[in-house]
């Protein structure tokens, strides 16, 4: 049995953020586990430009943000196991792992943070009708064959979802001499960013199509083409809009699904709508001395809000190890009326800081205010010009509010038109 | 080359039965037209050995599927082959299917199947409690049970080739010639010749017999499509739950799989094409609303995938299993539709009863009657892990992280007797890919793998076979 203070299950952006901060808060004993043959995560595959504007100020490729925190994990000593797949976590927080050189590993944590990411959801999900021919897959999926291995998937392409990473491969398959006829999306809007949507597909002409989705794949070995359909509020196929687009590959982006099977397998509690653990402002889950961040708690646009959540969660841990952290009296935040959902799910009113309240929009709004209500009570309210489902949205709470609040209170987040 | 006996297609049927004939001394061609085995009706039904009450007393499939029933539990052991007997319900609605299940009970009896028992609604409710509340009683038949029948098929055909069968893999059987003494069976560039044929082509068997003049058979491939459930929804059937039967089949059935998934379906429908698996959103929407009769709590947010087989219907309406009236040496194993699974390993023991009345054959002392038994990381204790990757490392790189199947076996798919030469041979000799997130993150390294130990290119690997290429020329 091995024994560390901290084991970060996950190695991208997330679990390297985490790491880093415990470090720098006096924790020295820190495992990171990490699937991939190298440290970086999804980051690695991801060679287009966009990421840093936030945290860093410039402009970064995937695997450049990435090196930047993979430099400082090596720089300040922090070890890592790459190769190393964790099986299990139980509930006095050993996590067991196996790799090709230790086999299997029994590692002793005293917390333990989950940054495993996400995974997209796969045609099954969507229930697409048609053949199962070569050639349907995830964006993320194609963005490996093209950027990591070196081989095209396809040269004539539909794009199902105009998720960030479907507009970014669209971009993609078309650099390399592919064909991209359309990108159809389900929803009234796009939940990409918008940037994304002008630089991947108005810069080079492609066409976005909303309300409308792939019915049915032809093709018996290789795909031969989709039938896409407009659809109707209850986003049902509308009869006899079907149109067939001739094509030799289906790139799905239709949402991404954080990968809780450790989390959930361990008895945590989980959020129906983020589908990540419920945590606190340290990111603790309900499984004491458990953290999450990143895309395994909810689903991100910008790495940047990763690495800072993921900072959050590692100065949780820290102070969970080295037994600063406070005992709680908790309140829950709760978005209504337009808001989708709010993390953290509960906030510790005993807490020294500022508390910033992340949170997601249902649908786009334009000139709309955002309100916060303690108890039923106004006590933020702002003008935003513009709220996207794509795009995450965030108010702090200032200490000294929080301070007001009493145990069990409720905070509401709303969108008012 | 020349054989004593080829056995046309490499379904549950005809590889259980060129694994029957390999106890015997003479040899043998297992030959498919696609890149594996199990790759027609095997790899897409409904995975359920049924009890036998189904069928008219008297018929073959009555008599193959109680005995075929009876020797699976034994076989899958041997095989290393999946298998739950966890029983079987047909669900009653009204006081006249009650009456159904008792007329389904008293043609049990007179089939020989044991255990019948009529179950009334207070039973059933304690036996399957997400049942319906407007079910009124089932017929409970304790001899059902669930098995994975590509691997199934898979066992058998590798077990055969062990035991010195060969296995003929992407040739299509496009001429058969006869000489008077022995056949010449070519695919248009080669041919090879052989003693004795057993046709088992499934929807393909009235083609195949044709290619001797024997138009007797008349297969209507019958389209079933399926959903299947994430396994955290598996708990919602205990058994296999069927509804009333009708002309068409047996109905719409909620059941387990053995990997603890969810299955749900089949519709029922004939059509012309052989080749048609494409799913329809009509029929997906029907068969869920159909299932929901039985467990109303279904619903399609945990559906991981949907598919389609065909059923080898054939206008006879009961197995054709004898030799052809065209040729003697020509035996016909056809119209095997439900319960065709069921009745695989004893329609291998008849057909293999029928050849040796016409065949010379001894038995071979050094038969081998099981296969090395897979390797299965999943199922192991974390013990049994660590001597496992102690032994060797590549059981300790994991490739599919939904269902937990390392590198190591995936190596034993690919160099098994008769291995995976595809991304879908290795998802069904492994199940890597056929998790929740359905190939997304190993199937690029499936690619790789297979790439690797076949010595090819990355995109000459496959989906499965064919022109089911999964890459294109390198980028720029």
């Amino acid at each position: 049995m091995l024994n560390y203070d901290i084991v970060v299950i996950g190695g991208g952006p997330a679990g390297m953020a985490a790491a880093l901060k415990a470090k720098e808060c006096g924790v020295d004993s820190i495992l990171i586990l990490e699937r991939a043959e190298t440290l970086g995560g999804i980051l690695e595959q991801c060679i287009h430009t966009g990421f840093g504007l936030h945290y860093f100020g410039e402009e970064l490729s995937g695997p450049e943000y990435a090196d930047r925190f993979i430099q400082l994990v090596n720089e300040k000593k922090i070890e890592y196991k790459v190769d190393t797949m964790a099986l299990q976590i139980t509930e006095s927080n050993v996590v067991y792992a196996v790799n090709k050189e230790d086999g299997l590993l029994e590692i002793q944590a005293k917390a333990v943070i989950l940054a495993m990411g996400c995974r997209e959801r796969p045609r099954g999900a969507l229930n697409i009708a048609g053949t199962r021919a070569a050639g349907v897959m995830s964006a993320g999926t194609a963005q490996k064959y093209v950027n990591i291995d070196g081989y095209m998937p396809g040269k004539k392409v539909v794009i199902l979802g105009s998720g960030d990473i479907g507009l970014i491969m669209a971009r993609r398959m078309t650099l390399e001499g592919a064909e991209v006829k359309v990108v159809c999306e389900l929803m009234p809007y796009s939940s990409g960013l918008t940037r994304n949507i002008v630089q991947c597909l108005d810069d080079f002409g492609i066409p976005l199509r909303l309300s409308c989705t792939v019915v049915e794949i032809h093709g018996k070995d290789r795909v031969e083409g989709v039938t896409i359909a407009n659809v109707d509020e209850k986003l049902r196929p509308i009869k006899g809009t079907e149109q067939y687009i001739e094509c030799d590959t289906l790139l799905l982006s239709v949402g991404l699904i954080p990968e809780n099977e450790l989390t959930r397998e361990v008895g945590i509690e989980l959020d129906p709508v983020t589908k990540g653990a419920v945590v606190d402002e340290f990111r603790e889950t309900s499984h004491k001395g458990v953290f999450a961040c990143g895309n395994v708690l909810h689903v991100h646009d910008l790495v940047d809000y990763v690495t800072l959540e993921s900072q959050t969660a590692g100065e949780g841990a820290a102070k969970y190890v080295l037994g600063k952290k406070d005992a709680p009296e908790y309140i829950t935040t709760k978005g209504v009326n337009g808001v989708r959902y709010i993390v953290p799910q509960k906030v510790n009113i005993k807490n020294d800081d500022d508390v910033k309240l992340y949170f997601r929009v249902g649908q786009t709004y334009k000139n709309a205010k955002v309100v916060v209500k303690y108890n039923g009570n106004e006590i933020i309210s702002k003008k935003r010009p513009r709220l996207a489902p794509g795009e995450m949205e965030n108010v702090v709470i200032k200490n000294d509010i929080l301070k007001s609040f009493a145990a069990d209170g409720v905070i509401e987040i709303s969108v008012e038109a | 080359m020349n054989y004593d006996v080829a056995v046309i297609g490499a379904g549950v049927v005809g590889s259980l039965i060129a694994r029957e004939l390999s106890r015997y001394n003479i040899k043998i061609a297992l030959v498919e037209k696609c890149s594996d085995m199990a790759m027609g009706t095997s790899k897409a039904n409904s995975a359920i050995v049924h009890a036998g009450f189904d069928a008219k007393p008297g018929t073959l499939k009555a008599k193959l599927n109680v005995k075929g029933t009876e020797l699976m539990p034994e076989l899958c052991k041997t095989l290393f082959v999946p298998f739950k007997p966890i029983g079987s319900l047909v669900v009653a609605f009204s006081d006249e299917e009650m009456e159904t299940i008792k007329e389904l009970l008293n043609r049990g009896v007179e089939n020989g199947v044991p255990g019948l028992e009529i179950y009334d609604k207070a039973k059933l409710r304690e036996e399957e409690p997400t049942i319906s509340d407007e079910a009124k009683g089932a017929l409970w038949a304790p001899s059902a049970g669930i098995v994975c029948p590509y691997e199934l098929t898979i066992a058998a055909a590798e077990n055969a080739v062990m035991n010195g069968a060969e296995f003929i893999r992407n040739f299509e059987v496009k001429k058969i010639d006869f000489n008077g003494k022995e056949f010449t069976i070519s695919n248009g560039e080669t041919s090879f010749n052989t003693k004795y044929v057993i046709n088992a082509a499934g929807v393909f068997c009235d083609e195949i017999a044709a290619l001797i003049g024997d138009n007797s058979i008349h297969t209507v491939p019958r389209k079933g499509e399926y959903m299947l459930c994430d396994k955290s929804i598996g708990y919602l059937a205990k058994h296999t739950i069927f509804q009333c039967p009708s002309k068409m089949g047996k109905g719409i059935l909620v059941t387990p799989t053995v990997d603890g998934n969810l299955l749900i379906g089949p519709s029922a429908l004939d059509i012309e094409d052989k080749t048609d698996v494409a799913t329809t959103s009509e029929a997906l929407a029907d068969i869920l609303e159909i299932a929901k009769k039985s467990v109303p709590c279904l619903n399609t947010r945990e559906v991981i995938t949907s598919f389609a087989g065909l059923r080898a219907h054939c206008d006879k309406d009961d197995f054709i299993i004898e030799p052809s009236e065209k040729n003697e040496q020509f035996i016909n194993a056809a119209g095997i539709e439900s319960p065709g699974l069921s009745s695989a390993p004893a329609i291998a023991v008849y057909v293999k009863d029928m050849l040796l009345e016409k065949l010379n054959a001894e038995e071979k002392a050094d038969f081998i009657p099981s296969r090395k038994e897979p390797v299965r990381f999943r199922h192991m204790s974390n013990e049994e892990r660590k001597a496992l990757i102690e032994k060797n490392p590549a059981y300790g790189r994991i490739i599919c992280r939904c269902e937990t199947i390392t590198e190591g076996e995936i190596l034993d798919a690919i160099h098994a007797p008769a291995g995976a030469r595809d991304v879908d041979g290795v998802k069904r000799r492994t199940r890597a890919g056929m998790g929740r997130c359905q190939g997304g993150f190993c199937g690029s390294k499936v690619v790789e793998i297979l790439a690797r130990e076949l010595g090819v290119e990355l995109n000459e690997i496959t989906k499965c076979g064919g022109s089911s290429k999964i890459l294109y020329e390198r980028t720029k």
